[in-house]
């Protein structure tokens, strides 16, 4: 008897927490890993400073898309901008966060970051498989100086969709008309070669472990890890090293504001200190949101990281978006972003 | 006697407000566990049709074809699932190669061999296999088995048989550490236990006396066991094998760590592959476009397609081998 | 004396490979256990049961997924053991020698060896993509439907083994059946059936595969069960895939923690059986 009484007692206090556990519904966020690092670090100040939770799911760009698409979540984060056709189809509307790059890192022995210099052509040959080993002609001309092992290839790629290669072969078939033929531009493509891990922290992790292993991550990761990264070959003819300055660099020129949706590709720019595969980041939103409350804590927190997440960002080593880019974006939501009564969700605060 | 016994009526309860409540009662009860096994049985069914459902627009798309077809290019949504279904059956084949005698021979040492003290203690360990949970294999695949396999093992596999005509190119390519025969051994030791477990139990029930006899007339320990043990637990062990073979087919987390995830069919087995449920795990959550979720959805079909064929081939050889030996499956 | 000596060497032969064999399986044990102490020892400390987890590069523990965990095992077991153990009592029961036993006894153990990924995508289809979001619910739904199988079956089994005389007896008292069932055939079979429970539960505490569709995660703690929760083997999938030293080491204390509960379960399991089996 005293087993039942206890099971009973037992059963109404878990039904008893799972009834009264009515607390305010966080933002839920679903999408690319590139950014991951950053909007993690801002939902834990954000939730320090004001009690209200973002819980961001890093699955993947694609995953972004298709679950802000299904609703399922309140917005989503991409770094393959849609275009505005594409925008208008779904009733969303994007707007970028922050800055990064695409960064190709590698793990040779007796190499350290910065070394080894390649170009967009070479690193197209690599990647369709047609350059196997590290010792090869092409790879020693562009690295007269380094000590090149006899070491095959081991190309290591995404598993799963993802922004991150979409700014990775969007490049590549820029600069590699083989690579256009063969394989394309999009999330997730058909690789020719390589293996595949998941995430940006799985091919972070399986470069590292691997040697003789290229891939490529969204620089913050292989700034945590100090991974051997390449210095690439820009569209100026000028060898840079990826960091937050040649990212801006890269997006000097962009026209944020001309574009319908903001949607800027920032691959294989001009200029002298151009990092050569840069991109942004974008969030994806419902001009009708499904939960407005949520959605317009959701408007809130974007402002605040605008206002206030700068210099986290630059800490992790993304550039955030210049001022202009903001203001033009607070109005949009200000414009676009509206509940079923046609009240706009958002008040920019001036 | 008999003539008396129909014609007096059975003892019953009295037939007052408890019995009622307690026809009520039984009635009710019947019901419930009724409706419960049809709900399992709705269950099972529910699940084929969703499956059905969701994948309804890859076989119209691709047709029969998409069984034998090896690409997978989510830009030009082409998709084939003939490289994960490959990956599935090289990897359940390598673990059950690598499982089978091995979980047998433990069984038989258990069984036979072992002095009865340590039996408890060494039979515990294994099932402690059986214990940890699939992701942490994974894991331990990564981290701890990838690197020795591809700084040591690898390397001598690819330097022994290179110059051996059939089998270099089936152990050839460079060491990744991860691939399809990584995951076959992951596999082999997931369902280790699974076998040893059942095959200690089935052995344990051939009866002493026969063993005795045989002992009796001088039969060695191994003659025993191969002539006087293995043909009365034959049953058991099949049943056993086609379970761990269901388990090995449909295993997720383990694989995806350490298969390589590459959506190739390669002859050797050292090259990274895919099987079915790790290119769910992976691509899923994000596969955008009627297609691709389509395909995905016919996989997770043809998987189960693949371990209903497996337990119904388990149950009828059981059936079948049951009703020669007049054993119950 | 040359064929006994063959005989010999063969029945030597073969009880060194298996004495081998053995060693290798008991060697895996060990190297898979040592690797899990080693990693996950030097993380674990009372903040992994008392801090949520934490963003890349600072300090954090595990208790978001822990609460996740426990609350989603709990529902889901309270879903599934019921309809578990009303079926298996049917089938023991009232179905004994009907034909529908045979078939829900083959598409149980359908159930019970399908991918549980497959389950996952199920529930994806028919509680999240409806209903628009990730929900604990989703998540403790898609582990009931792994309870299920494994309670029928030893529920079953439990059942089958009390013996019919004990059964008769309490009819030939006037037990209608409902009473015989549950007075007489469970308190006889409950120790066996608790057994399938708890390893039920040791089950679905290291299962991935079916949360990641369902309950996603959740970076904060959360009681709510309608939207995403946190739960250890999704933290563990996330954090043991990153670049970062803390969720690595907390990846393999979480790893850890759930080694440590299942074998508990399963030692629990056991002494429980042979507790009953010895009175």
């Amino acid at each position: 008897m005293k087993l039942r009484t206890a099971v009973a007692v037992a059963m109404a206090a878990s039904i008893a927490t799972f009834t009264t556990s009515a607390n305010a519904a966080d933002i839920s966020g679903a999408g690319a890993t590139f950014p991951y690092p950053i909007y993690a670090k801002w939902a834990d100040a954000y939730k320090k400073e004001t009690g209200i939770g973002l819980n961001y799911q890093s699955i993947g760009s694609g995953g972004g898309i298709k679950q802000i698409q299904a609703k399922t979540v309140t917005f989503g984060a991409s770094d393959m901008p849609l275009q505005a056709a594409d925008l208008e189809k779904y009733g969303l509307v994007q707007f970028p966060t922050v800055l990064g790059g695409d960064v190709p890192v590698a793990n040779l022995d007796g190499v350290k970051a910065g070394e080894l210099h390649l170009d967009g052509k070479t690193l197209g040959k690599i990647f369709l498989g047609d350059i196997k080993r590290w010792d090869d002609a092409a790879i020693k001309k562009l690295n007269p100086q380094v000590m090149l092992p006899a070491q095959p290839i081991v190309v290591v790629h995404r598993s799963d969709g993802s922004g991150t290669t979409f700014i990775w072969t969007d490049y590549l078939s820029k600069v590699s008309p083989d690579w256009k033929a063969k394989v394309g531009a999009s999330t997730a493509v058909e690789w020719p070669v390589g293996v595949g891990a998941k995430g940006n922290a799985g091919i972070a992790q399986n470069v590292m472990n691997t040697k003789g292993a290229i891939g490529y991550v969204e620089y913050a990761y292989a700034k945590q890890n100090s991974m051997m990264t390449i210095d690439m070959v820009n569209h100026d003819g000028k060898t840079v090293a990826p960091s937050a300055a040649a990212f801006a660099a890269a997006a000097a020129g962009a026209d944020w504001i001309g574009t319908p949706g903001f949607s800027v590709i920032l691959t294989d720019q001009p200029g002298a200190e151009a990092w050569p595969i840069a991109g942004a980041t974008f969030i994806l939103m419902h001009k009708q949101p499904r939960d407005p409350a949520l959605a317009a804590e959701a408007l809130k927190f974007f402002a605040w990281a605008y206002a206030k997440g700068g210099t986290m960002a630059a800490d992790l080593d993304y550039v955030p978006m210049p001022a202009a880019v903001a203001a033009a974006v607070e109005a949009m939501w200000s414009r676009d972003i509206r509940d079923s009564s046609g009240k706009p969700l958002y008040a920019p605060s001036k | 006697m008999l003539a008396m016994a129909s014609s007096l009526p059975v003892a019953r309860p009295a037939l007052g407000p408890a019995f009622r409540h307690w026809r009520a009662f039984d009635c009710g009860f019947r019901l419930v566990t009724l409706t419960a096994t049809v709900a399992v049985l709705v269950l099972l069914v529910g699940i084929m049709i969703a499956l059905i459902k969701g994948a309804a627009p890859a076989f119209a798309a691709f047709g029969p074809h998409f069984l034998v077809d090896s690409s997978w290019n989510p830009v030009i949504e082409k998709f084939g699932a003939l490289a994960p279904i490959y990956g599935t059956a090289v990897t359940s084949f390598i673990a059950m190669l690598i499982a089978a005698p091995l979980g047998l021979g433990i069984a038989m040492f258990l069984t036979e061999i072992c002095p009865t003290r340590l039996r408890r203690p060494i039979s515990i360990a294994i099932e402690l296999l059986a214990g940890i949970p699939s992701i942490i294999y994974g894991m331990w695949g990564l981290f701890v088995l990838a690197p020795v396999l591809q700084n040591t093992v690898q390397p001598v596999l690819i330097g022994l048989f290179a110059r051996v005509p059939g089998l270099s190119a089936l152990l050839a390519g460079p060491p990744y550490g991860i691939g399809v025969l990584t995951a076959g051994l992951i596999l082999a030791i997931m369902v280790l236990p699974l076998i040893t477990s059942v095959a200690c139990d089935v052995f344990a029930t051939a009866p002493a006396v026969l063993k005795e006899a045989a002992y009796g007339v001088g039969a060695t320990t191994w003659e025993v066991f191969r002539h006087v043990v293995l043909p009365y637990a034959r049953v058991g062990v099949i049943g056993a094998m086609m379970l761990a073979t269901g388990r090995a087919l449909g295993e997720t987390m383990a694989v995806t760590f350490v298969v390589g995830n590459a959506h190739r069919i390669s002859g050797s087995l050292l090259a990274p592959g895919t099987t079915i449920s790790a290119t769910i795990a992976n691509e899923f959550t994000e596969a955008v476009g009627e297609r691709y979720g389509a395909a995905l959805m016919a996989l997770a079909l043809i998987l189960f397609a693949i371990t209903f064929v497996v337990l119904a081939a388990a149950r009828l050889l059981l059936l079948h081998a049951g009703q020669q030996t007049g054993q119950r499956p | 004396m040359k064929r006994y000596r063959a005989r010999r060497r063969r029945n030597a032969v073969a009880v060194s490979v298996c004495a081998g064999a053995t060693l290798l399986g008991l060697g895996w044990v060990i190297l898979i256990l040592l690797a899990l102490l080693r990693e996950g020892r030097s993380g674990m400390s009372l903040a992994v049961f008392t801090e949520m987890t934490p963003p890349p590069g600072a300090a954090g523990g595990l208790l978001n997924a822990i609460v996740g965990s426990l609350m989603m095992t709990a529902l889901a077991v309270a879903l599934g053991t019921p309809l578990g153990i009303a079926a298996a009592t049917y089938l023991a029961e009232y179905g004994r020698h009907g034909r529908l036993r045979h078939v829900v006894r083959f598409f149980n153990d359908i159930l019970l060896s399908a991918p549980s990924i497959v389950i996952g995508l199920f529930i994806y289809e028919i509680l999240v993509a409806p209903l628009g979001h990730f929900s604990g619910y989703a998540g403790a739904c898609a582990l009931a439907l792994i309870v299920v199988p494994v309670v029928v079956r030893t529920t079953e089994d439990m059942l089958l083994l009390v013996p019919d005389p004990l059964r008769e007896a309490a009819a030939a008292l006037g037990l209608p059946r409902a009473a015989v069932i549950t007075r007489i055939a469970y308190r006889a079979a409950g120790t066996g059936m608790l057994t399938g429970v708890l390893l039920a539960i040791a089950r679905i505490s290291g299962e991935t595969a079916p949360l990641m569709f369902t309950a996603l995660n959740n970076q904060f703690i959360s009681v709510d069960m309608g939207s995403p929760m946190a739960s250890l083997p999704a933290v563990i999938f996330q954090f043991a895939l990153s670049p970062y030293k803390e969720w690595q080491a907390l990846a393999w204390t979480g790893a850890l923690i759930i080694t440590l509960a299942v074998l508990a379960l399963n030692v629990t399991a056991r002494t429980i059986a042979s507790a009953r089996s010895r009175k």
